[in-house]
């Protein structure tokens, strides 16, 4: 395989991703950078129809959320497992409010992981997301990504709930570091 | 021996600067509510606007989450460009998520304005001193982040400038109004942050 090609067969279901969430009019992206999410990250940026809002720690994104919400627009937060930690309390708004919340959550501290300071907080992750009723969903292998995303987002904007999408590390490769 | 009744009034001692009543320069600063869709903080903030407001459904007020009246207010200011988004705060709750400046000057939404009702304590939890009787200054936290319209309303004659920043919508803008560390206006407000929810979208969507 080469090169392009097999860049493309790694991240093509990201690119579907993007479509996906603008399908279901997102159009507030919100993160803290991550590896995992640079594809997101980079169209949400080159869109114009969309607001691309670069966070500096993860639970401002949960607040931007609601307020997204309270004025009739959809966001989405990206996030490494590790900044879950940092949502707790603010998840407090999500709950109580009864704000829909739809989180996608690339894994680190999980398979494969090579880096111990990552395995805290990566093996805490989906216990504290349901600990404040963040519905967790796990997608393994990229033909998995667009149906449970698809499923979160039904859930989120049907239902009203709040949905952690867990992109693990198996999906979309460990660190060596 | 019973204790001597604390007398209503100043509830803490004021460091030297913090000199405005805030049940009067709150609503001088916001004059004619209507024109604003607000966020605000937990407790003496919420209150304040609670009394300017009668309660409106054009007020969503937090009752814990404390750090994130000015994120909901960004969400808010994007989703609704249409709208001039006013939030209300205290120091404290200011501080606790202080790095939303930066994301916020970083967007940078024409229709956001942000007052910070600064008294320099914790009200609410004994009247502690906070940062800003300690010297942290959040005007110059927020000229840090890179907000470009920044005052301080510190005396009477600084309100009216203020009053017009606040509703100007050339930018995102940032007051920070020092008072005295007294209690905020009686007002018993509406807890349910769900209730809360469903009355501000509602009365969004009415022409």
């Amino acid at each position: 395989m080469d090169a392009v090609v097999e860049t493309k067969a790694k991240t093509g279901w990201q690119h579907d991703l993007y479509d996906l969430l603008r399908h279901n009019g997102i159009t507030q992206f919100c993160y803290v950078p991550d590896a995992g999410h640079s594809i997101l990250i980079d169209r949400s940026i080159a869109d114009p129809e969309v607001h691309s809002i670069a966070l500096t720690t993860e639970e401002e994104g949960v607040a931007l959320i609601a307020g997204a919400d309270l004025g009739g627009a959809r966001g989405v937060l990206l996030m490494q497992s590790s900044g879950v930690g940092n949502c707790i309390n603010m998840l407090s708004l999500i709950k109580g409010g009864r704000f829909p919340f739809l989180t996608l959550v690339s894994m680190r501290g999980d398979f494969g992981e090579g880096n111990p300071w990552q395995f805290p907080m990566g093996q805490a992750t989906q216990p504290v997301l349901e600990a404040m009723e963040v519905i967790c969903l796990r997608a393994e292998r990229p033909e998995e990504v667009i149906p449970v995303v698809s499923a979160a987002l039904t859930m989120v904007f049907k239902s009203g709930k709040a949905v952690a999408v867990l992109l693990t590390q198996r999906l979309i490769g460990a660190k060596p570091f | 021996m019973p204790l001597p009744k604390v007398k209503a009034g100043l509830a803490a001692a004021a460091a030297p600067g913090f000199v405005l009543e805030r049940s009067e320069v709150v609503p001088a600063l916001i004059g004619r509510h209507e024109d604003f869709l607000f966020v605000t903080g937990l407790g003496g903030s919420a209150s304040d606007v609670g009394a300017v407001t009668g309660d409106g459904a054009h007020v969503y007020s937090l009752g814990g989450a404390m750090g994130a009246a000015c994120m909901i207010g960004l969400g808010l200011a994007l989703a609704r460009p249409d709208k001039q988004v006013l939030v209300v705060t205290g120091d404290g709750e200011l501080l606790m998520n202080i790095g939303a400046l930066a994301a916020i000057a970083v967007m940078n939404p024409a229709n956001l304005s942000i007052l910070c009702v600064d008294n320099g304590h914790y009200g609410e939890t004994g009247w502690q001193k906070s940062h800003t009787s300690l010297g942290v200054d959040l005007e110059k936290m927020a000229i840090g982040a890179g907000i470009k319209r920044t005052r301080t309303v510190a005396t009477e004659d600084d309100i009216a400038d203020g009053a017009r920043l606040l509703r100007e919508g050339n930018g995102t803008s940032f007051v920070v109004a020092r008072v005295r560390p007294t209690e905020p206006a009686k007002f018993k407000r509406n807890f349910d942050a769900s209730f809360c929810r469903d009355r501000f979208r509602a009365a969004l969507q009415r022409p």
